[in-house]
Parts: structure tokens; C-alpha cells; sequence
């Protein structure tokens, strides 16, 4: 008996413990959808916030420098391991930035035993050209050679002659240069100079492969630079060698040098900002851009733009440096730039995202020069004494608040835009990722949607709910509901392949239908009430759409028919061309009404069926008491029912605005993606989510283009959760308000 | 009259009609659907057009007609065509399907009724289905074989190609198997045998014997795989024996080798039995062969499968979740905030765009999940990601997040529907809550569990965007399911019917010529997710039907 006892108390022992173990593991499994929800919301979070991560730098390796002459430039490679530097005599050297051996020279060179002007190309570029005191130029490019002994990698500096190791006679009279500028590109090279005469002259090398020994060998032609002002301050040649910018005091010269016959002035303008003088000029990342330090510390940027037929250069925005500025350092990929000041601050901007990104005081000593490595992950700085190298993080430069959310004046743009364009064929393209284009896109489909929708739905719901026959309403309730089973992929395969065809044939007739149903439901219900009695009492007003649905089709045959005629009354036989000609309306075969139609039956069930939820669980005492009291039952619904019922019918719009605003595939497949901002129905758009869905697979991981995308998606995960959380909000309150009658 | 208007009778009427044009919309769409995508299958008549153009050129043209149209005069003389003038203002246009793409400039050519001089059904014209360069419409002139013409009579010719073509067909068939079978066994072993090594390698175990040892295997396999080659290559030859001399409609004798004709038939020449019967055997390739020329033609057996697998696993990674987060929010939960908060998190959940779902699951499952799978367990493998690339498992993932608040409501209606008298009498019988749970709760749950699966499936069957990101491609080479090891292939991409709409309706090279097929793709779909919708609805009813019964 005792042991009967025990083995049963041991077994309840396994029962509860069973039962308890079953507790807790329902109650984890519960809780997993909520951390699965917190989940999709913190990881998009965790993936869109470096993009508003704060630019910070850090101060890694410092070496002493074993000289004191003025640098006139620094450079690292792409590793950040090795660095050179290119002191005011034309000494070239290079030392390690390894911390075994930190400060080690490895290379020198020197190109003139007397070097008596210097001046750099572009970063992207990274060379030097130097001149002796007789006016001849040698052209050299630190490089670096990176290779694997032991599987380890090694880098080494070497220098190499992009032009040969050839001296180019700029000055044939033997004349110094007081002001040199060179640039190259895959095809040409030029030198622009001021002899000390103050003569200007510009020669131009053409890279010609000599046949038989496959050498290439640099052909020289030499122009003097017409109307040539006095007093020069910098000269500044662009990459492809189209324009040369010379800089008299405040006032910009810029030479047209694309025609080597034909090289002119082409225009003349003041850049300083108001109340200060220019101290520098340089060209920004892709050469289209100028900077113009101020003594105030005022950079500003100037590009060409076209206005009237004519590309003028314009002043665009200004930056704030805290003190005078006494260079400017581009990067070499991105927009981006930095600046340093007399009193040794560091400043990181970037141009189209118009912010000032970090402004740190670096050195005491002032004179600074700095260098940025190619990945833009570093910074070089060298003042009197050490060279330091910083660590930057600045992974997404380009993507700020105002970049995203404001107009933006890019480059070769005539205004300020709201421009999407995330890729393209060009290498030196700037991605635009402007929001606004697409979240408009999101906005108009939505739109166009409800408007169809709506109306449509809310009167379907109204009428299934309170005036149709319980006997078919178990019927077509679950028939409209089902719609929304139905893929919306084949919805916007249908509207792209079949309905946009019909529409841009027959649009007379797509928008008589406008008129012409309501018009014949109107028609049909005079005739039915002007009816005998004994006639129209067989059609009860519960089973009003069978009778309506064979009114309704005859109704569209007869307006689709009457198309092509109509077409030819009103618009010559050619409506697309009548709306582009006569209205200038822009046609789209896949526009807004197609993705209007389409959403707008995508979401029509879900309004519907919510809508018509709400309208039938009003109580029926209600509406007893307005019926008894006398009112109509058109009256009573509208007085009684339909504003007892507002909360959830509103509840319906929302879920269903919900609905449009994510809806990917219609979207898609019925307009042609074109990101333009225009409310004209017969244009495309490009919504947020079809947007994710074209790019998303082709951006690169961690890049700037793939964090905006999740940035989309988390503004549309947003989105729905603010319609549909407001939505069961007002439903969970309408359900009391319900049960308390 | 406007007291007519103030009765509300109109505006009753306008709701009316807003139910009739719903219903139409519902019903137009699925005969839609249904009309296009079942038409596809039907023999067309082939016609044989004598057409005059402007300048008197005679020419004939020989194909179905795909579409018609009626266009206004204007817009043609707007698109610049020429001497219209005495026509009437509408004119008719027809689009042919004239086949023979490799010899004509355009397979699908709109002409308009001006220019068609005689019409008629061409009666001996036969109709081949081709592997490549879609079908081909013409009069057989006479069998090949080799270098030398058979000599039969006309009559013959059809039984005799018959004959044939079943031969170059049974070549073509070991051919495949050969290609699908003990080739791609060689080829997956040798890539095991590369990562085994790999392997070795990374964890320092690589021994000169071993390396002896896997250089032996591959070898060994290699020799087989030549041996197999040549064995291919026989069977290639073989098929390619005998050809068929078709005229086509410009009068051109083209000789089509068998080895690349699928099947042959005479539309003109059946019966309506007949035409039955090709019917059927049409609708069977479709959804039993693979697909052809960029997915423009055949099949769509691999998308149906890549579908339904994808579903199933889905199914069953989702299934657990939602019943017990169900059970959890309906007998567990108290009546607190995080009660709440969970109701919140199930609704968003349902209504967060699908598309936001593929963002996360390509970054989440597929970069860290994957990426770290990868690191831990396929290391030998990497730079190349296992896991770590879309596949069939983080679709099926993605998804099961997807559908899981449609199993949750569905779940919880069922449980709310159980009277608590049963509940309370089982506790009183001394069970405990589990076990109430366990015996009682979910077995009468269990329809309700089973409608909200198969509504999620059909969810998930119909769902494209979130699967763009994360797995589904074009074209898969092999599917999620072979006879290699380890059999069951998660890793890999595959193909979806609702993706295969997309990307051959809009993403094709030939678009006219792959419309019917999408057509009969969405028919599929169409009917494989209304089906399930009206099981799960059917399922509800009758569950519904039981409870009242028990209330009382």
C-alpha cells in the first residue's frame, strides 16, 4: 500500500513537473513572436544606423621627422602602410607606417638636383610634376608594389614615370616657371605654366604607341595662352584636359583648352566669398566641382551649370571652416574633402551632403599638411616636427539627413532635385539616393489605389452588411473575401500584360465607364421604382447586385464598344497623341490608373471585409429603435448605423492603406519604375518597396546603397506599423464600446 | 425626384451595384485566368493567309492566329502606314504566330485585314515542337536518314516519322538520364573529394597519403566520367541519324534533324476527340517537363516543385511556432501588458509588407546566419558561401516569420471556439493543465490548427517579393531534391511559379510568345491557392458546425 503511494506521488511528482516544464515552454514560445517582431526591428535599425553614425577620428602611429624642410605634399598607400612625402626641394621620400618599423625611410628620390616649382594632379592621379630653374618638367609617381613572400603581404614604394623619365622643354628661352600645373589622363597629358616673363603657355602631350617597338612616345605641341593676366596665383589644369583654371586675386579665368586650335577665354568671374579674398582653389573628386577657400574660413563650391542654353559656372554652397583655411584635400572616390586651418584644426565635409562631418584641433603648431588614403580610411598628417597618421570613420559621408530628405544640387544639374538614382554605367558617378522621389512614388500608388478602393468597398460592405438577403450574403461575402487570397503577382501580371494594353487602346471608353455605370444603376432604380407594384415587389432589395450584374456588364460592353467611336468624335481618332499634342499630358502605357485598378482590387477585400464586419455587429437594437421611432432604413443607416460603425470602417481604410503602401509586386509589374515626382495619372512612379525589391539583390553588402535600401524598408516597416497598430487601436475600442451596449 | 432621392432608394441601388461590380471583378478575373490559361492548351487551327501588300507583292503566310484587334485608321496613319485612305475608319488586325523564328524576321507579325487576300485552313500542315527556336509550321517533304532519302509514300511519311522520332526520343531520354544520373554523381563526388581535401588542409591534416588517396579516387571517378562521355556522345549520334525535310510557308525545303524536334502534330487534320485528347497530353508536359529557351517555352514541373517543396518545409518550421504561441496567448497568457504587447506583435506582424520581410531574411539568415554557418561548419567551401547565398531554407524561413500571425489568429479562433465546460471538466477529473492541454484542447484544436496551416500555405504559395531577395531564381539547374548526398540539398536556389510569372512575363526576351504560358502558370497557381483557401474555409465551417453542437 505504502509503496502504491510513493509510486503514485512519484508519478503526480512527473506530472507537475511535466505540467510545468509545458508552462514555461508555451510561455517562451509565446513571447517569440513578440522578440521576433523586436528582432526585424532592431536588426533593420542595427543596419541602417551607421549611415547617422558621427565621423570620428583616431590617432593611431606617430614617428618623428628626421628633417624640417616645409612639406610641400604627403601620400599613403592603400593599405595605409606605407606613407611618402614630397618636401618643397623635390625630395621624394617614403616611410614606413609599420609598427615594426615605424619611421623607417625606405626610398628617396630626387628628381633635379635644384628643383624650382612643384605641383601635384589629382589624388585619383597621385603624381608630381617637378621643373628645374631652366623651365623643364619631369613627371614622377610614388607608387606602390604589393606582393606575397611567405603568404604575407608586402609593400613596396618605387617611383615610376607616368611620362617617361624624359625632361619636357616648357621654356625653351631657358626661362623659370614661377606657377606650373599638369594633368593626364589615358590618352593625354598637359602642362599649363607661367613663364617668369609672365607669359602663359600650355603644352599638350599626345600618347602616341610607337609601332615598332610598341614604346609609347609622347608627342608635344606648345600654345601660348592668349589675353594672359599680369598677376597670377594658381594655375589648375582638369584631368581630361578640357579647361585650365587660372587665378588672378578673387577673379577666375577659365580657359576652354578641349580645342587645341581654338584655346580662349570662355569666362571670367569673381569667386570670393562677400567681405574676404580667395587664399586657394582645387578641384573637387571628378574635376567638375571647384573649391574656393576664403581668408574667413568660407569654402565654397562652384560648378557649371546650364541655364539658357549656356553652361555657366555658378556658386552652389558654402562650407564653414573655424579659422583661415590653407588647404584643401579631395578625397579620391567619394565628394567628400577636408580642409585644414592656421590654427592646426582638421575639418571633414562633404559636398552634396552639405554638412561639415568633423572639425577637430590635430596640432598646436600649426602649418599642417595632410594626405587622405585612397579608401578614405586614413589621414596623414604631418606639422613641423611628426607625422601622424589618424584612422578615420567615415563609411557613409554622403548620406545625411538633408541628402536624403531635401533637395540636393548635384553636379551637372541645373537646380536643386529630388533625385533617386542609385547606379550607373559611368565610373565616376555619384550615387543620388534621395527618399523623397520614391516615398512620393509610395505615396501617389497608394493613392490612386484608395481612390478606386474606397468607394467601391465601403458601399459593397455597407450594402452586404445591412440591406442584402442573409440567404445570398453567405455566398458573396466569402466570394469578395477570397480576392484576397489571390497572388497579388498575378494582379500585377494582369494589369501590365492585359489591362494596360486595353487601356491605351480603349481609354475613351475606360473612362466613360466612369459615368456610365453609376449611370445605369441610377436608371435601373428610376425604372424599378416606376415599376407596378406587382412587378417590382418580385425583386426584394436584398438581392439587388444579381439583378444589377447582368445591367452592369451590358453597361461595360456597350461603353467599350462606343470607344472606338467616341474616340474618333472627341480626340481625332488618336487619343494618345491628342493628350500629348492638345493637353501635353505625358502617356505612360503602364501608369497610375493601371496600378490604381490593380492595388485598388488588391486591397478592396480587406477593406471590405473589416468594414463589413464592423457595420454588421451593430447592435440590432439600434437600429430597431430609428426603424421604430420611424426612420427610413436609408436614414437610419446613415444617421445611426454608419456612425456607430465609423471607427471600424475608418479601422478598414487604414489596414487597407496598410496594405497599398507595402504592396511590392503590382507596383512593380504595372508602371514602368521610373522614379519622377508628378501626380499625372497617366505617368508611372516608383515605389519604396518595388524599389527594394530591384535593387536590393544587386547592392553590395555594408555599402552606402544597401544601408539606404534597409533604411526604405524600416521607413516602410514604420509605415504599416503606425496605420495598423492606430487601426486595431480603434477596433479594440469599438468591440468595447459593442459589448458595453 | 428628389424625394425620390431623399428615400435613399438611389443610393441603396449604387451600393448595390458596388457588390455586382465586385463580384464581377472577382469572377471576371478567375474566367479570365481560366480562359487564357486552359486555351494555351488547345490545338489552334493553322491558316494559311495570301496576303498583297501595297506595292502588289504576293506572299503567303502560314500560322495561328494569336490575337486580334480592332484599330482606328488614324492612329495607323499616325504610326505612319500608307494608302489607307479608302478604308473605313476601324480597320481589323490580326497577330499571327508563324513559328519558324529562325527563318522569318518576326514570329509574331500583326497584319492588317487590308492586305489579306484570301484565307484558308491548311489542311496537311504539321506542327513541331522543337527544343530550341520555339515551333515550326510546315508540309513534310520526305524522312532522311543519314545521307539518304527513304523512299515511302506520302501517306507513310506520318506513320514513319512517328516511328522515328520515338527512336531519337529514346536516345535523348538515356542521354538525359546518363547527364542527370551517373554524371552528375561523378561531378558532385568530385566536388566532395575538393572539399574533403580542402578541408584537410585548413584543420593541418593533410598528409602526403591522403593526398595520394583522394588523387586515386578522383582519378578513378574521372576515368569513369570518360568512359561515360563517350557512351553520351554515342547516344547523341544515334539521335541525330535521321532528319526530317519539312517545305515551309515560303516554299524553303528545311531539314530538321529528330534529335531536336520534342513532338509533332496535325491541328488541321484531328477530330474534336482528337483534339481532347492532344489537350490533356499538352496540359501533362506542362506541368510535368522542364522549362526551354529561357523559360519561354515547356514546362514548369521544376517551379511547381521548388514551389511545394519550399511550402512544405515552411509548413513545418512555422507550424509549431504558431500553435504554441496560440496556446500561449489563449490558456496561458494573463491579463497583463506583455499579453498585449504580443496581440500588437502579432497584427504588425501580419500587416508589415511582405517585401520588408525579404530585407530582413537577406540580411539576417542569409548574411549572419548563413555567413556564420558557413565560417563554423563549411569552411572548405568558402570563398564560395554554402549557406551563405540565398536558398531554399532561409526562403522557407522568411516565410514561416511571414505566416506566422495567419497560423496564430487561425489557431486562437479554434481554441476561443472549445467550450470551457470541457476544459474545466478534464482539471476536475484531476488532470493536469498540460495534459488537459495535450488530450483534449488540441485535438479538438487540431481542424483549426490545419486551417490556419493551409492558409498559411496558400499565403506563402502566392508570395514573390520577399522571395526575390532570398532564394528564388530564373533558372535552377538541379532542384532542392536529388539522388546525390546528402539528398536534401537547403542550400541551394529554386524556382517558384509565382516568380516564374514575373520573370517570363516581364523579364523575357520574347514576351508574346511567353504570354499564354504565364497565363497558364497563373491558372495553376490560381487554382492550387483558391483551392486551399476554400479547403481551410470549408474545414472552418465544419468545425464551427461541431462546436455549436456541443454548446448546447
Amino acid at each position: 500500500m505504502e509503496r502504491d503511494l510513493a509510486t503514485t506521488l512519484q508519478a503526480n511528482k512527473k506530472r507537475v513537473v511535466k505540467d510545468k516544464l509545458v508552462k514555461y515552454g508555451v510561455t517562451i514560445g509565446g513571447t517569440s513572436v513578440l522578440v521576433t517582431l523586436l528582432l526585424i526591428f532592431g536588426y533593420l535599425l542595427y543596419v541602417v544606423l551607421p549611415i547617422f553614425a558621427p565621423v570620428s577620428i583616431e590617432q593611431k602611429q606617430s614617428f618623428q621627422r628626421q628633417d624640417s624642410t616645409p612639406i610641400y605634399a604627403l601620400g599613403i598607400d592603400e593599405q595605409n602602410e606605407v606613407a611618402y612625402q614630397m618636401d618643397d626641394q623635390g625630395l621624394l621620400s617614403f616611410y614606413s607606417l609599420r609598427e615594426d618599423d615605424l619611421g623607417k625611410s625606405l626610398l628617396k628620390y630626387q628628381a633635379f638636383t635644384e628643383t624650382h616649382n612643384i605641383t601635384k594632379t589629382m589624388p585619383v592621379n597621385g603624381m608630381f610634376a617637378l621643373a628645374n630653374n631652366s623651365g623643364e618638367v619631369k613627371v614622377i609617381k610614388p607608387s606602390f608594389v604589393t606582393s606575397y613572400p611567405n603568404d604575407k603581404r608586402l609593400i613596396t614604394p618605387e617611383v615610376s614615370f607616368p611620362l617617361g623619365e624624359e625632361r619636357f622643354v616648357v621654356s625653351e628661352d631657358k626661362q623659370a616657371l614661377t606657377h606650373l600645373s599638369f594633368e593626364m589622363n589615358s590618352e593625354y597629358a598637359g602642362i599649363a605654366a607661367v613663364k617668369s616673363n609672365g607669359e602663359g603657355v600650355f603644352l599638350l602631350l599626345t600618347a602616341e604607341e610607337d609601332f615598332m617597338t610598341d614604346e609609347v612616345v609622347w608627342q608635344q605641341e606648345k600654345f601660348k595662352l592668349p589675353s594672359f593676366p599680369n598677376k597670377v596665383d594658381q594655375l589648375l589644369l582638369t584631368p581630361n584636359l578640357s579647361k585650365l583654371f587660372v587665378r588672378s586675386g578673387n577673379d577666375l579665368l577659365v580657359y576652354d583648352i578641349s580645342e587645341s586650335d581654338d584655346i580662349h577665354i570662355s569666362s571670367v568671374f569673381k569667386i570670393n566669398a562677400t567681405g574676404s579674398n580667395v587664399n586657394d582653389v582645387q578641384l573637387l573628386t571628378g574635376a567638375s566641382s571647384l573649391l574656393v577657400a576664403n581668408e574667413n574660413g568660407v569654402i565654397s563650391q562652384w560648378f557649371e551649370v546650364l541655364s539658357e542654353n549656356k553652361r555657366e559656372f555658378t556658386y552652389i554652397r558654402d562650407f564653414k571652416a573655424p579659422a583661415e583655411v590653407t588647404s584643401i584635400v579631395p578625397e579620391f572616390f567619394r565628394k567628400g574633402f577636408l580642409t585644414t586651418t592656421k590654427a592646426g584644426d582638421l575639418s571633414i565635409f562633404h559636398s552634396t551632403g552639405e554638412t561639415e562631418l568633423l572639425t577637430e584641433s590635430i596640432s598646436k603648431v600649426g602649418s599642417l599638411v595632410i594626405a587622405i588614403s585612397p579608401r578614405a580610411n586614413a589621414i596623414l598628417v604631418a606639422d613641423k616636427d611628426v607625422i601622424k597618421l589618424y584612422h578615420v570613420d567615415n563609411e557613409h559621408p554622403e548620406i545625411t539627413w538633408s541628402a536624403l530628405w531635401q533637395e540636393v544640387w548635384y553636379e551637372g544639374y541645373p537646380e536643386p532635385q529630388y533625385v533617386w538614382q542609385s547606379t550607373s554605367a559611368s565610373d565616376d558617378f555619384e550615387a543620388k539616393m534621395s527618399l523623397v522621389p520614391i516615398s512620393f512614388g509610395t505615396i501617389k500608388a497608394a493613392f490612386y489605389a484608395m481612390l478606386f478602393a474606397v468607394p467601391i468597398s465601403i458601399s459593397a460592405a455597407i450594402y452586404t452588411a445591412y440591406f442584402m438577403a442573409p440567404s445570398i450574403r453567405t455566398y458573396i461575402k466569402p466570394t469578395v473575401e477570397i480576392m484576397e487570397a489571390l497572388p497579388t503577382v498575378i494582379l500585377g501580371f494582369l494589369a501590365g500584360l492585359w489591362l494596360a494594353p486595353i487601356v491605351e487602346n480603349q481609354l475613351p471608353g475606360i473612362i466613360l465607364l466612369l459615368i456610365s455605370l453609376p449611370a445605369s444603376v441610377l436608371v435601373a432604380a428610376i425604372i424599378w421604382t416606376n415599376l407596378p407594384t406587382s412587378l417590382s415587389e418580385k425583386v426584394s432589395e436584398g438581392v439587388l447586385p444579381l439583378v444589377l450584374l447582368p445591367i452592369l456588364i451590358a453597361t461595360g460592353y456597350f461603353s467599350m464598344a462606343f470607344s472606338e467611336t467616341l474616340e474618333i468624335w472627341l480626340f481625332n481618332g488618336d487619343t494618345r497623341m491628342y493628350l500629348t499634342n492638345e493637353l501635353g499630358i505625358n502617356f505612360d502605357q503602364r501608369n497610375s490608373l493601371i496600378v490604381g485598378i490593380a492595388m485598388g482590387f488588391a486591397v478592396i477585400p480587406t477593406i471590405f471585409s473589416i468594414a463589413e464586419d464592423a457595420i454588421f455587429s451593430v447592435p440590432k437594437s439600434l437600429t430597431m429603435g430609428s426603424l421604430a421611432l420611424g426612420a427610413t432604413r436609408w436614414q437610419t443607416l446613415a444617421k445611426v448605423v454608419i456612425l456607430t460603425a465609423s471607427p471600424g470602417i475608418f479601422s478598414a481604410v487604414m489596414m487597407g492603406m496598410g496594405r497599398a503602401v507595402g504592396e511590392t509586386m503590382i507596383v512593380l509589374m504595372a508602371t514602368g519604375n521610373t522614379p519622377i515626382m508628378d501626380w499625372n495619372i497617366f505617368e508611372g512612379m516608383r515605389s519604396l518597396s518595388a524599389n527594394i525589391a530591384v535593387e536590393m539583390p544587386e547592392s553590395e553588402v555594408g555599402s552606402s546603397h544597401y544601408r539606404v535600401l534597409f533604411l526604405a524598408a524600416f521607413v516602410l516597416f514604420l509605415f504599416t506599423f503606425f496605420f495598423n497598430t492606430i487601426a486595431e487601436f480603434i477596433r479594440q475600442r469599438l468591440r468595447e464600446k459593442y459589448s458595453s451596449l | 425626384m428628389g424625394k425620390w432621392f431623399k428615400s435613399g432608394t438611389p443610393w441603396i441601388w449604387m451600393t448595390g451595384g458596388a457588390v455586382s461590380l465586385s463580384l464581377i471583378a472577382v469572377i471576371g478575373l478567375f474566367l479570365l485566368i481560366g480562359w487564357r490559361g486552359l486555351s494555351f492548351f488547345w490545338p489552334a487551327t493553322v491558316y494559311e493567309f495570301s496576303m498583297q501588300n501595297e506595292q502588289g507583292q504576293q506572299s503567303v503566310l502560314i500560322g495561328e492566329i494569336y490575337d486580334q484587334e480592332h484599330v482606328l485608321k488614324q492612329q495607323l496613319i499616325d504610326g505612319g502606314v500608307t494608302g489607307l485612305e479608302d478604308y473605313p475608319e476601324s480597320l481589323e488586325r490580326f497577330l499571327i504566330k508563324t513559328g519558324n523564328r529562325e527563318y522569318v524576321d518576326l514570329d509574331f507579325q500583326w497584319i492588317l485585314e487590308t492586305i489579306i487576300k484570301g484565307k484558308k485552313v491548311a489542311h496537311d500542315v504539321v506542327v513541331f515542337e522543337r527544343t530550341k527556336n520555339g515551333n515550326f509550321y510546315g508540309y513534310i517533304d520526305s524522312i532522311i536518314e543519314g545521307e539518304n532519302k527513304l523512299n515511302i509514300t506520302k501517306s507513310d511519311l506520318l506513320n514513319e516519322l512517328n516511328g522515328r522520332l520515338a527512336r531519337a526520343l529514346e536516345f535523348r531520354d538515356k542521354e538525359h538520364g546518363l547527364l542527370t544520373g551517373d554524371i552528375g554523381r561523378i561531378n558532385n563526388d568530385l566536388d566532395r573529394i575538393r572539399l574533403k581535401q580542402r578541408k584537410l588542409e585548413l584543420d593541418g591534416e593533410l598528409t602526403e597519403q591522403k593526398i595520394t588517396e583522394f588523387k586515386a579516387s578522383s582519378d578513378a571517378l574521372r576515368a569513369e566520367y570518360l568512359g561515360l562521355e563517350n557512351e553520351l556522345f554515342g547516344y547523341r549520334d544515334q539521335a541525330k541519324r535521321d532528319s526530317v525535310v519539312v517545305k515551309d510557308m515560303t516554299g524553303r525545303l528545311v531539314t530538321m534533324p529528330l534529335s531536336y524536334i520534342l513532338d509533332f502534330y496535325q491541328p488541321n487534320d484531328m477530330n474534336f476527340m482528337q483534339k481532347v485528347g492532344h489537350w490533356f497530353h499538352q496540359v501533362y508536359k506542362f506541368v510535368s517537363s522542364d522549362p526551354r529557351e529561357a523559360n519561354t517555352e515547356g514546362g514548369v514541373f521544376p517551379a511547381i516543385f521548388g514551389t511545394v517543396f519550399m511550402v512544405m518545409l515552411m509548413a513545418v518550421i512555422v507550424t509549431p511556432f504558431g500553435v504554441v504561441a496560440a496556446i500561449y496567448l489563449h490558456e496561458y497568457a494573463g491579463k497583463n501588458n506583455i499579453t498585449k504587447f504580443i496581440r500588437i506583435a502579432v497584427i504588425n506582424l501580419s500587416g508589415v509588407p511582405s517585401i520588408v520581410y525579404g530585407v530582413f531574411g537577406l540580411g539576417f539568415f542569409v548574411y549572419i546566419l548563413g555567413g556564420s554557418i558557413d565560417q563554423l561548419l563549411y569552411p572548405e567551401a568558402l570563398p564560395s558561401p554554402t549557406f551563405g547565398s540565398p536558398g531554399v531554407l532561409w526562403s522557407a524561413l522568411t516565410l514561416a516569420i511571414l505566416t506566422l500571425p495567419v497560423v496564430i489568429v487561425s489557431t486562437e479562433e479554434g481554441l476561443s471556439r472549445i467550450p470551457s465546460t470541457l476544459r474545466e471538466g478534464s482539471l476536475a477529473l484531476g488532470a493536469t493543465k498540460s495534459e488537459t492541454l495535450w488530450r483534449i484542447v488540441i485535438p479538438m484544436a487540431s481542424p483549426a490548427i490545419m486551417t490556419g496551416l493551409i492558409l498559411a500555405v496558400a499565403r506563402a504559395a502566392g508570395e514573390v517579393a520577399p522571395l526575390m531577395l532570398v532564394g528564388v531564381v530564373k533558372i535552377a539547374p538541379t532542384l532542392p531534391v536529388d539522388g546525390n548526398f546528402p539528398f536534401l540539398h537547403l542550400d541551394r536556389k529554386f524556382m517558384h511559379l509565382g516568380f516564374h510569372i514575373y520573370d517570363v512575363g516581364f523579364q523575357s526576351p520574347n514576351v508574346e510568345a511567353a504570354r499564354p504560358l504565364v497565363y497558364a502558370t497563373s491558372f495553376l497557381l490560381v487554382t492550387v491557392i483558391i483551392g486551399l483557401n476554400l479547403a481551410a474555409i470549408a474545414i472552418r465551417n465544419n468545425l464551427r458546425e461541431k462546436y455549436r453542437a456541443l454548446e448546447h
